[in-house]
């Protein structure tokens, strides 16, 4: 086979690519006119491109089994390259502000070559691919998290995110290189690889830094330390972005590395998961509670979120195509919701530089509409049935006690409701509290309108429409 | 030419366990970042080694080794970047100055 059918292969990267490569360009060579229309121009470019990247393409395996598509890694792409979209739309503001504006052409760019790092990550069939997609992934990232440069807290964060995602990196690596020494006879594919997996001592060894390097990506409990302060120190956008995007790709990379290579051990590990996923969705949940400020609040939120996630890697592990199926819906629904909740956020914070909880009393009164949307995200965040996030818990429920993990299950259905009181206490503070001077009445700018509109059409219908996630379990394998 | 595999093994965990327990105990950020570089060298020596002794008859180990290189080359350029921010912003580059935002 010739390279350049085998680059066809690569289709979204090369797309994202190319975007990156033009982008710069335009920034350093366009005239004023041009440079006045530079959000548009990206998101425009950006929007076309996934819809060429989200058609069908051939799928197999490119350069010798260094990159592998299937049809769900396509699926998963386009449910990233949909995120980004509903970023991008909200950090219109944001990226325009006093502050940022004379560089806001990086903020495109800067995401987009994260993006790409996550699309080599999530169809990497080695372990160099991956390592080279997981980096591309978080240094541009820390680059947007330390974007305000003239405030404090973006630095600190900036600080924090660089030093821990370097650790954890040199974590996994050491887990890599174990593997190679353990199982690495035919190189580091992981077709190769996998069929020499035995789970002796030194591989178990090695699957245990693997692990807890790509669980800071995840920020599970007991690697989540730096989630929320990073969260909280970011801006607004990029928190969005870390929450769901890059913390989606982290998990997809897992469930594609679990499906290529780690599943012939499944029931070595199976357990260090479980423990995982209770000390995450509960410790996740009691730090949530006594949180005042809204995207610390979120941080915390979203690392008792990763607990759910991973309790669909349970079914993964064992090969049933129900834990892929309830993964890949539960992260659509958890994205569509957690990306309104910031777009919220971020209004608010465009426009009244408000971020405590308490600052969110009495919101109803001058903000109705942004008000119900919030409260439909949150419904949707903490489970309550007509909303889709509803729907996302019950498969991923299903999917563990499939394969018998009824108190896991249970474990965790206990702190859905305890989700539930923290969720709750933010509309209470919209609808119920006083508050004398609440916020003013704000206009919200149109992108973030659209954007808001789609979070909204998808927390409404991905529930019920049935078809969604019937149309994923056909993919999953 | 007759130094077993082991002794490199050893010294590439000692090495990692030094960076793990110094990226832990130490305030300076710059320090940090060198005990990051003991943890990525540590790993550089397994793959070199391994490849050397395992399987002579291929370079997977060694084309790794490079990538770490050129890799953590890129990642201390944007560590001290933000070191230096970090510097601007409060006029020190200890870890316990990093304390605006706690709990």
């Amino acid at each position: 086979m010739n390279y350049l059918e085998q680059v066809t292969y690569m289709k979204p990267e090369m797309l994202l690519l190319a975007q990156v490569v033009l982008l710069i360009l335009l920034d350093l060579f366009s005239g004023k006119t041009i440079k006045k229309q530079f959000d548009n121009i990206a998101c425009g470019l950006f929007i076309v491109c996934s819809v060429i990247s989200a058609l069908p393409a051939n799928t197999g395996e490119a350069f010798g089994g260094m990159f592998t598509t299937t049809s769900m890694t396509q699926i998963v792409k386009v449910i990233l390259n949909l995120g980004t979209i509903l970023v991008f739309l909200q950090a219109r503001v944001w990226a325009n502000n006093e502050q940022t504006k004379h560089k806001r052409s990086e903020i495109y760019i800067l995401t987009l070559s994260t993006l790409m790092g996550m699309n080599l990550m999530i169809s990497a069939g080695h372990f160099l691919l991956f390592y080279l997609g997981l980096e591309l992934a978080s240094l541009p990232l820390t680059t947007l998290i330390a974007y305000n440069k003239y405030e404090e807290t973006s630095i600190e964060a900036g600080a924090k995110f660089v030093l821990i995602a370097a650790f954890s990196s040199g974590m996994m690596l050491f887990g890599i290189s174990l593997f190679y020494g353990a199982v690495g006879a035919e190189g580091l594919y992981f077709d190769s690889m996998s069929k020499l997996l035995s789970a002796t001592p030194l591989q178990l060894l090695a699957l245990v830094f693997f692990l807890s390097g790509l669980a800071f990506k995840i920020s599970l409990v007991p690697f989540h330390l730096w989630t929320a302060d990073v969260y909280q120190g970011a801006p607004t956008n990029v928190s969005a972005y870390l929450s769901v995007i890059s913390k989606g790709a982290a998990v997809f990379a897992l469930m594609f590395l679990t499906l290529k290579l780690f599943g012939n051990i499944f029931e070595y590990w199976q357990y260090i998961v479980a423990a995982l996923i209770v000390l995450t969705i509960t410790v996740g949940n009691l730090f949530a509670m006594r949180q005042t400020n809204v995207k610390r609040f979120l941080g915390f939120s979203s690392i008792s979120q990763a607990g759910y996630i991973m309790l669909g890697m349970m079914g993964i592990g064992t090969g049933d195509p129900m834990g892929m199926t309830s993964v890949v819906f539960y992260l659509l629904v958890y994205l569509v919701s957690n990306i309104g909740i910031f777009a919220v956020v971020s209004v608010i914070e465009n426009n009244s530089n408000k971020l405590t909880i308490s600052d969110y009393n009495g919101l109803y009164k001058t903000n109705p509409y942004l008000s119900i949307a919030m409260m439909l995200f949150l419904f949707s965040l903490g489970g309550i049935p007509p909303f889709a996030g509803f729907f996302s818990k019950f498969f991923v429920f299903m999917s563990a006690a499939n394969d018998g993990w009824y108190v896991l299950d249970f474990i965790a259905l206990i702190n859905t409701v305890i989700s539930l009181y923290y969720y709750l206490l933010i509309v209470k503070a919209m609808f119920i509290n006083e508050n004398e001077n609440p916020i003013a009445a704000i206009k919200t700018d149109g992108a973030s309108k659209i954007g808001l509109a789609v979070c909204l059409a998808g927390t409404l219908a991905l529930g019920v429409f049935s078809g969604v996630y019937t149309g994923l379990s056909q993919f999953a394998y | 030419m007759n130094i077993p595999m082991s002794f490199y093994i050893i010294l590439s965990l000692i090495m990692f366990f030094c960076g793990v327990y110094g990226f832990i105990t130490r305030k300076n950020l710059i320090a940090m970042l060198m005990s990051l570089e003991l943890i990525l060298n540590a790993v550089n020596i397994n793959f070199a080694v391994f490849n050397r002794f395992l399987f002579p008859g291929q370079m997977e180990g060694m084309f790794f080794t490079i990538f770490i290189i050129g890799v953590a080359a890129a990642e201390t350029a944007l560590a001290i970047a933000i070191i230096i921010n970090v510097f601007r912003s409060v006029d020190k580059i200890e870890a316990d100055e990093l304390k605006k935002m706690k709990y």
